[in-house]
Parts: structure tokens; sequence; C-alpha cells
């Protein structure tokens, strides 16, 4: 039944009946029709953040921690340009995100009008796919087609441009039920032949290996459930990569930790040594690869993703299966039961051996003071005290990202919420809004840099209007610490720019925000610090002044393979400025 | 530093494949944008495009036909396929050279200008060509050529010597062959 109705009522309706709950935005002049029937209405809340930058973020929090589509509108010109970042980031970590755009009207496009840009000009190389919309009567149809296309598939942002003459106009209304898209169709189910010749290859292995990534989380807590039954049903060794944490639980004696540039020792030799390898939704992105030609060299792959693009494309895959991985799993674990296949023990149990040597290298392993706070151990001590609470941990971008992904270990997918692909300084107090918001009840941390934190630390007043009690636990170095660990690495520890010499008094700031400041500067105190933080009602900033110069370890310095780790004890600082070669050098 | 291998952007020998020129046919939503969509995928992924011709083939339907012909190592096209299958408005897409020689064909018009010799002569190969004269002075020629791009490449080099001013060429549209529709 069409209902005719005004363009931004029909946003509203469309929202409502998409069963939004909230919306991340900052008003302008093109949304306004929009906002004041926001204003009329009470199903959908709207989040006022401080910049769009933050209410992309707080949406990929929103909709990362549950598994829902996140939902941000902002306005014309600056309010989209503000957009990108947020979109991009969507699109590499394979967020799904609704953007509502306003637009200045339909007669002024391409007039250079006050507060105009080509939004879906610049948002197209970011976005999944995006509308201008011109006609009112397909309003309602493209912001439903742009719910389904942004979960659908490969999860990812959309926009939907709208022109402040299409909110006045009235036009018809038509509900999600009746939209089919005609030609966005992506396949969710494998197929049965390369299940079962990948079955034959797991079962025939002997030093195999699970590499799993976000790919697993996206698909829903059910891919989890069943990657956790079949990693136990074989007894193999599993690994994930940045994205992928909390799929598999860390305190199973199968995990062995994450992968990658900064991964554990065991995990990446058992990546590089091993002859069958099996990868559940991960891209082999060049963070985890290392070196390309000597990746992996005697493994036949298994390649599981959902995008057929992603097979391929950096490493070829012996058996790809394109499908959503937990209707793969699911067909997996039928046939592997289905056939019971006898594994070879006695090879698993040698490979088993082996990386129990690899472990027992402990390439996490650190020298701790007691006179200066480790920021490995902050973060021990922080996951240490968290880890029995409800907690969900953001992330900003830089050496306390790495650490945290290193020393919080993570029982459940959905807890875990970091900028991967995009690398994006700033994210994690926005997305921690966003989390929040979604569990009000529970322990919402963003493991902050001094440096990142303030890319986006306007965000701290949405907190407070929200009355969302985020913590922000920020690594205080003073310095960019990874821009310096690479500056060290590759160009002589001439530290260009990486030494902040001015930042802010983080308790007074807190204050100025009408949060909790908390300061902590000794080993000693750092465990009372850290309790008083959780146990505060409100939203806390915790400047943890930690060892200045410390490197996060151990690394696969870039150009180098897996089996060219430096590790963090022994390894001396006239080899690491000569750990990366000319070739390495270009890359980033 | 020159990365000599367009396979990855980590230097160094990794498996070299020959490259390759393929005729790929795309079947797209007639919709705004369709086109920036498909040019800023090449762009954007560093892909090449030697020819790309698109117009709409089904009024009804809103269908437009985008031929593109391109070059890589075949992991590489292998991806450009799957790139261009991951756009929304795409509904097909067919590598019209992989799949066997399909029937490629372009339209020119090359003006020339000259007189006495060179004039007969440009008029004589033009009628081997069979190409048309659809605009004339008592100094110039402008001649309409369809044919192969091969053909169309034979007769300009020709007309180079002849007094050739100026050339516009459509690019390349191209279809499978035999009855079935892509």
């Amino acid at each position: 039944m069409a209902r005719t109705m005004t363009g931004a009522e029909i946003v509203m309706k469309a929202l409502q009946d998409q069963g939004v709950e909230h919306i991340f935005g900052y008003p302008g002049g093109a949304v306004l029709p929009i906002y004041d029937e926001l204003f009329q209405q009470e199903k959908v809340k709207h989040i006022l953040v401080r910049q769009e930058g933050g209410a992309l973020h707080a949406a990929e929090g929103y909709a990362r921690s549950t598994g829902k589509v996140g939902v941000a509108l902002v306005t014309s010109g600056p309010g989209a340009t503000n957009a990108v970042t947020g979109l991009t980031d969507a699109l590499m970590d394979s967020i799904p995100l609704v953007c509502i755009t306003g637009q200045v009207p339909t007669h002024l496009i391409g007039n250079d009008a006050f507060q105009e840009c080509d939004t879906v000009g610049i948002t197209r190389p970011c976005t999944k796919h995006n509308w201008l919309v011109k006609n009112v009567n397909d309003l309602a149809r493209i912001i439903h087609e742009a719910f389904y296309i942004a979960k659908a598939g490969r999860p990812g942002p959309v926009v939907i441009d709208i022109p402040k003459d299409v909110q006045f106009a009235t036009g018809n209304y038509v509900g999600p039920s009746n939209i089919a898209h005609k030609t966005y169709k992506p396949r969710v189910k494998p197929e049965p032949t390369a299940v079962r010749d990948a079955v034959d290859l797991i079962a025939s292995a002997k030093r195999p290996v699970f590499y799993t990534g976000g790919g697993v989380v996206n698909s829903g807590p059910k891919a989890s459930q069943l990657l956790r039954e079949f990693v136990r049903l074989t007894g193999f060794p599993i690994t994930s990569t940045l994205m992928g944490l909390g799929a598999y639980p860390a305190s199973d004696r199968q995990w062995l930790g994450m992968l990658g540039m900064h991964g554990t020792y065991e995990a990446n030799l058992a990546m590089h040594d091993c002859d069958v390898m099996i990868n559940i939704g991960a891209r082999f992105d060049d963070r985890i690869t290392g070196r390309i030609d000597a990746f992996s060299p005697g493994s036949k792959k298994i390649h599981v993703d959902i995008d057929p693009s992603s097979i391929n494309k950096n490493i070829r895959a012996d058996i790809p299966i394109i499908g959503d991985c937990a209707y793969v799993l699911e067909e997996m674990l039928r046939v592997w039961k289905a056939k019971a296949p006898q594994i070879d023990k006695i090879a698993l149990k040698s490979w088993w051996k082996e990386i129990d040597s690899w472990r027992a290298r402990k390439s996490l392993a650190y020298t701790n003071s007691t006179e200066y706070i480790m920021p490995q151990y902050a973060c021990q001590r922080l996951y240490e005290l968290t880890k029995d609470r409800d907690t969900y941990i953001t992330t900003e971008v830089g050496q306390h990202q790495m650490w945290a992904a290193q020393f919080i270990n993570f029982e459940e997918p959905n807890r875990w919420m970091t900028s991967g692909g995009l690398g994006t300084m700033g994210y994690g107090l926005p997305a921690a809004i966003g989390v929040q918001l979604a569990h009000p009840k529970s322990l919402v941390i963003d493991v902050a840099g001094d440096a990142s934190i303030l890319m986006n630390i306007q965000e701290c007043s949405t907190a407070v209007q929200y009355r969302l009690p985020v913590k922000v636990f920020i690594l205080n170095n003073e310095y960019m610490g990874m821009v310096r660990q690479w500056q060290q690495l590759l160009h002589g520890n001439r530290l260009s720019e990486s030494y902040t010499e001015a930042l802010p008094d983080f308790v007074k700031l807190a204050e100025a925000y009408g949060w909790t400041g908390m300061r902590c500067d000794h080993p000693a105190d750092l465990d009372d610090a850290i309790r008083e933080m959780i146990n505060t009602k409100g939203p806390v900033i915790f400047d943890c002044r930690v060892a200045k110069l410390a490197n996060c370890f151990p690394m696969i310095p870039s150009g180098k393979a897996h089996n060219e780790m430096l590790l963090g004890e022994n390894v001396s600082d006239e080899e690491v400025s000569k750990a990366i070669g000319k070739e390495g050098k270009v890359l980033v | 530093m020159i990365n000599t291998n367009p396979q990855t952007h980590y230097a160094g020998p990794a498996l070299r494949q020959e490259v390759e020129t393929r005729t790929l046919s795309v079947l797209v939503d007639n919709e705004p944008g369709v086109l920036a969509r498909v040019i800023g995928l090449f762009s954007g992924r560093g892909y090449n495009i030697d020819s790309l011709t698109v117009t709409e083939t089904e009024h009804e339907k809103h269908l437009s036909r985008i031929t593109v012909i391109t070059r890589g190592t075949p992991a590489v096209l292998e991806q450009i396929k799957h790139q261009l299958e991951r756009l929304v408005p795409v509904h097909r897409v067919r590598d019209l050279t992989f799949e066997g020689i399909s029937l490629e064909r372009e339209l020119a018009l090359v003006k020339v200008a000259g007189k006495g010799e060179k004039r007969i002569e440009a008029m004589r190969i033009a009628e081997i060509f069979r190409a048309q004269v659809v605009d004339t002075s008592l100094e110039h020629f402008v001649f309409e050529i369809t044919g192969k791009p091969g053909k169309i490449d034979t007769f300009i080099g020709l007309m180079t010597e002849l007094g050739l001013v100026e050339v516009s060429r459509t690019g390349i549209a191209a279809i499978g062959r035999g009855a079935a529709a892509m």
C-alpha cells in the first residue's frame, strides 16, 4: 500500500521500518527537514556528536558490537566530506553502515552553491554503493535497498544523498517487504564439491593451521560457535587476524595468538611451516603475509570468503570457497562428521610439539620495570582487572593498539573494535561511545595513545550529554610511538615530528569536559588506579604514563617473511636499525 | 625504486606472468554514475583501459553495455572481472576473448587535407578500405571507416603520409558469436 508523505517523513518512516533505534549525526542547513521530522517522533533516538567524523566511527562501533547496521545522518558539503574517513574505514573493515547526507536543492546542484559538494562523486570509491535521490518517489525504495546492500554479502558502508527539495516534496512510501534487488545477490551458500575437497585436504593434513579473520565475526555469533566446534573436533592450531580476535577463545589451548606483523612467533611460524592452511574469512592482507613470495611456501591453501574478489587477489588459493562463513562451516562440519576421517594423529602430535617449542620462546615477553609502567604491563593489568566483567574494548591506532591486541584476550566475538584496514587514529573514542550506547550496562574501554586520542577528543562532550560512562585508557609516552618505532627502524632514529611537545594536561582536560581525570605513573599504583577507574560511575580519562621509548615486538619488518621475525627480548638497537633492507623501505 | 613485479607491491621475484589483452563486455543498469563507477574502479586500482565504449542498448530494461579492452596478467584480469562483478549496478561480466573469437568493430572519422597526387592517392586507398567520404572540399576529405581496429590502424597509418589532419574513433564495440546472448 503506497502512502503519500514528504521526503523527510519518508526517511523517518523508512528508518523506523528498518528497526533503527539509534542514529548518530550532526544537523545543518541541507538536512533541516529530516531533523524536523526526527524531533516529532520518538522511535528513533538521535545521538548528537561533535564532528561528523565522530558520527561515522560511533556508528561503526555500534554496528560491530551488535551486528546491526549503523546509521549516520550528516549535512551537505563539509558534513559529507567529514564523513569520508569513517566511510573508508567501514569499507576496509567491512562494517555495515547507512549514511544519509543532505544535499543542496536539485536546481542548485552543480552551481557551487553554499555547502555544496559532489557527495556521490567523492564517496563513490569509499562506499559499497551510493545514491543521489532526485525523485521523492524513489526515496523509500532506495533507503530499503541501502540497508539490504549494507548488510548483504560482504558488509560495507552506503551513502544516500538527498537534496533539500526532495526532503520537502511529497511522494509515495513503500515498505521494506516490497523491495527485491535486481542485481545484487551475493552467494552465501558454498559449492558442495569445494567443501568436500576442502574436508579431504584438511583430513590429510600433517601440519595444519586455521587462519581466521573478521569474516567470521561479521557472519554472526553462529559462525564463531561453528568455528569453535570444528577447530576442537580437528584438534588443529588456530590463529587469527586483528579483525578476527574473539571468534575463537584466547584461553583455549589450540589458540596461537594473533598473527601478522606484530603477531606471535608461534602463529607466524605455524603459518610459514604449515602444509595445509585453512583461511576462513580473512583476506591475506599485507600486514599478515609479509613478503608475498616467501609466504607459507609449502602449504596448500583453502580460502573461504564471501567476496569472490578476495580470492587469488594476493595469494593463490588451491581450494577457493565462496560463501558466508557460517554456511561454509556448517557444511564443512556436516561433511566432516559424515566422513569421520582418520587424521594423522602422530603427525599432528609432532606438529604440536614443534609449535610448543616456538611457544616456549615467549615472543610477547618484555623486560618489566619497578620504576616505570611498561605499556605491555599496563595492558596486561587492564586485562586482568577487567576480564571477569562484561567488557568491550576499542582502540585508536598505533603501538597501543598492537599491545592491546597482544595482551588483552578475548573469549567472545564482537568485543573488540579497532580500525584494522584503514588504521584511523581517532577511531577509538567515538567507537566506544557507539558501543556504550548499544550496551549501556557494560564496561567499555578505549585503549588509546596520547596522539590518537586528540584526533577526536571533542567527542568527550557527546559521552557527557548521553551519560555514557566510557573509559579512555591512554598509554601516554608523549610520542607517536609507532611512527617513532619506524623512524628508528628505517630512518637512523631521526625522530622527525613524532614527539608531541605540547600535550594537554589530560586530567584537567577530562575535568573541563565534565569527565573524571586520573593519572598514574608508577607500576605499584597501577592496579588500584585501574580499579578506581572501573568503579567510577561516569566517563574517565586515565592518563597512564608509560615508559617513553618502549617498542612493539615481535615484529616482522616490512619486506620480510614470517620466519624473519624480530623478537623483542634480545633484539639490539643495531639489529633494529638494520632490520629493513632497501626493498622494504618503500613499503608501508 | 621501480617495482618490477606488478603482482604485488612487495618488490622481488614472485610468479611472473605474461601480459594479455582481453575484451570484456559488461552489462549494467543504465543509472546515473554507472560509467564513473566502472572507470573509477580501473583508475583507483591501477588497471589499464585501452578502449572503452558505452551506450544504452535496451531502453525498456534500462540496460547499457560497456565494452572494455584491458591489459594485464591473468591474475590481474581475474581480479578485474571480480571487481567489476562486485559493483552493485553490474548484471554480468563476460570475457569475450577468453570465450573464443568475438566480433569486434570500430568506427573512425579521418580528416585528410591535401592537393594533387596525394589527394588522388588518398581517395584510391579509401576505396580499397571501403571508407566512405562524408565531407569534402577541394582541399580535404573526411572519411568514415568501419572495421576491425587493426584495419583502422592501417588506414590511419597510410593517411599519415597523405595529409592526415585529425582522427576521431568510437572505441571498440564487441559481441560474442552464436545465437545466445550474454
